[in-house]
């Protein structure tokens, strides 16, 4: 049987059909569109390079050991982020110990508690909370902690970031827990055990990396935050003494210095975003890969 | 103890404390205190979005009551008068926004669709995971990035170019400056493509295959199928697009540091233009009186409304969608 290339595309092989122009545009079309979808993607790609190796770039230069332990000092005097470096640990101290802790809550409530309509609308709520945005959490947290307390604190901004962290760590913390086989729940309860035990001593303890991983992308996601700490943690150009005090943190160090006339100062913004882009990037990838097996 | 005791002691609670096998229907006090515990901190959830607009109603009322409705209409924005008006605020977040999703929706289609119908799973996997760390690149990283490489891109090629090219369109007219709505909505189309096509990906992947087989049975070629698959998922994309605006509406700090922040409406999108976010982180901590505080505050107020709204709505659209298949959401 003799075949010219058009037929050969076929997948069973050799089909003697005669295309119309109708079907040769037709399948233009389909290459035409299913090349652009794959020139989309590798356009988001190099915008993602393009993005870290600018910063990689601009950021090695003026990073130095004396610049992560020092403290700001005016233009023409080095300086460095210590304090801010500092100041972004704390406040993710502080909205982890409130953050983690309810939003494992939520998700165990809504995993294992909540299944009726009660439930459906703290899901609802959760979700929608995800998508506040995270300057209108920085008023909120201004009007109830900030203009009561009458100045800005380490611990209004804690408490920012944590509002921002409960509802990541609740819907993932309920997805793991989902994922956890029927069978283990009432093997425990067929045992005997009460099902608060059941849900602490065996279905949490299942799930447990799972939720580590939600834990640890939501601090990823709120160190990077910087619109709700401009006016509860403020920034300060000290290392910070107390948690009643404003304190400083590596994004509004950043947005401060990029907004600056100084060209001393933006390349200190640089150096300080290739610290906080290692500190993102190293949370995710290093998520990705211890669970890699299980996604 | 004998068990006899045991099981009327059971049979006492089953008859007396109904209220209390409400709250536990095994009977065991230890899950009754458990269950309260956990309903607590998930009506606490509830009771923080209630504060939320309790807090910021009460914080904008002075505003509120000064200027009713003709602050939504007013396109004066004077803190040294005393006369507030969201107008230019509400625009400039609209367009923005809009020129965003102008720009990212079909990217992040097309970036959907490679990954799902056409990718292999070994290219699918590393790309698609490439793809949605855009979504973790802080925004302020974005305005960084924006401030000292896009805008200054933008000043020296595109915007000349698109100005001799389109001059007789109003969009493409004014000073090129770099600093605009334009570069704001660049800046926001890459912030919210990982977004989209992170929950466009999942529609997708919740459209049984029986539909692609059918298309392709029937003789459809490889993108006919693909029409096939997005009519299928139309609900759910339309949600992720919904949720992508409710993201873009809310964007701060990337925002702030290249819309120019100047309060007008106008009409070119090389012009400066100014978001309600921007305009509260900008002005929250110098507001000169209590009513620039307020009427920043109603500011937020309006932004939490309307993505409030935005947001239920989308995930409305999204869950109808993967639900039926247990499809997870990957965006935060």
């Amino acid at each position: 049987m003799e075949c010219n290339a058009e037929d050969r595309r076929g997948e069973q092989g050799c089909l003697m059909v005669n295309y119309s122009n109708a079907d040769r545009m037709r399948r233009g079309i389909s290459t035409l569109m299913t090349t652009l979808t794959g020139l989309c993607t590798l356009l988001a790609v190099g915008a993602l390079l393009i993005i870290l190796f600018y910063i990689a770039y601009r950021g090695i230069g003026s990073l130095n050991l004396q610049f992560l332990i020092d403290r700001p000092r005016p233009v023409g005097e080095g300086g460095g982020i210590g304090n801010a470096i500092l100041g972004s640990l704390v406040l993710l101290l502080i909205s982890s110990g409130f953050g983690l802790p309810l939003g494992i809550c939520v998700g165990i409530y809504l995993s294992e508690i909540g299944r009726g309509r009660l439930g459906n609308v703290v899901r609802f709520i959760v979700d929608t909370l995800t998508g506040i945005p995270s300057i209108v959490t920085g008023v909120f947290v201004y009007a109830i902690l900030v203009l009561p307390m009458k100045h800005f604190s380490a611990f209004a901004g804690g408490v920012a970031l944590a509002l921002i962290m409960i509802p990541i760590v609740a819907r993932t913390t309920e997805e793991m827990l989902k994922l956890v086989p029927h069978s283990m729940r009432e093997g425990a309860l067929a045992l005997g055990a009460p099902q608060w035990r059941v849900i602490l001593g065996v279905v949490v303890p299942a799930a447990a990396p799972g939720i580590a991983t939600g834990a640890m992308l939501a601090i990823a996601r709120v160190s990077g935050e910087t619109a709700p700490l401009l006016f509860t943690a403020f920034g300060s150009r000290f290392f910070p003494e107390s948690l009643n005090q404003p304190i400083a943190s590596l994004t509004v160090q950043i947005y401060n210095y990029a907004i600056s006339p100084y060209d001393e100062w933006h390349a200190q913004a640089w150096a300080a975003t290739l610290v906080l882009m290692t500190l993102v990037l190293g949370i995710n990838i290093s998520v990705r890969f211890l669970t890699r097996k299980k996604f | 103890m004998s068990a006899v005791t045991e099981n009327d002691k059971l049979g006492f609670a089953r008859q007396y404390s109904t209220w209390r096998r409400a709250l536990s229907p095994t009977g065991n006090t230890g899950d009754a205190v458990f269950r309260v515990l956990m309903l607590l901190v998930a009506l606490l959830m509830v009771g923080i979005v209630v504060a939320m607009v309790i807090a910021l109603a009460a914080d904008s009322m002075p505003s509120i009551r000064l200027f009713g409705f003709g602050f939504l209409t007013s396109q004066v924005w004077n803190p040294i008068k005393g006369d507030f008006g969201a107008l230019p605020f509400v625009y400039g977040t609209l367009a923005s926004s809009l020129l965003a999703l102008l720009i990212s929706v079909p990217f992040s289609l097309g970036i959907a669709i490679f990954l799902v119908e056409q990718a292999p799973t070994y290219i699918a996997r590393p790309v698609g995971f490439m793809v949605e760390l855009l979504a973790a690149i802080p925004s302020v990283v974005y305005g960084l990035w924006g401030i000292f490489v896009l805008a200054p891109f933008l000043r020296v090629y595109i915007e000349p170019a698109l100005a001799k090219l389109l001059w007789w369109i109003p969009l493409f007219s004014g000073s090129i400056t770099g600093i605009g709505l334009l570069t704001g909505g660049i800046i926001l189309a890459i912030m919210v493509t990982p977004i989209i096509s992170a929950v466009v990906r999942d529609v997708l992947t919740a459209v049984p295959g029986s539909q692609r087989e059918a298309a392709l049975a029937l003789g459809a070629t490889k993108w006919e199928m693909i029409r096939v698959v997005l009519v299928n998922g139309a609900p759910g994309i339309a949600g992720a697009v919904i949720l992508g605006l409710g993201r873009a509406l809310g964007e701060t700090m990337a925002v702030t540091m290249v819309i120019g922040n100047r309060p007008q409406i106008s009409l070119s999108l090389f012009e400066p233009s100014y978001t309600i976010a921007s305009a509260i982180a900008n002005e929250f901590t110098e507001a000169t009186g209590d009513l620039h505080l307020s009427a920043l505050v109603e500011l937020g107020l309006i932004l939490f409304l309307v993505t409030f709204v935005v947001n239920g709505i989308a995930r409305i659209l999204v869950w109808n969608v993967t639900r039926k298949t247990g499809g997870v959401s990957r965006a935060a």
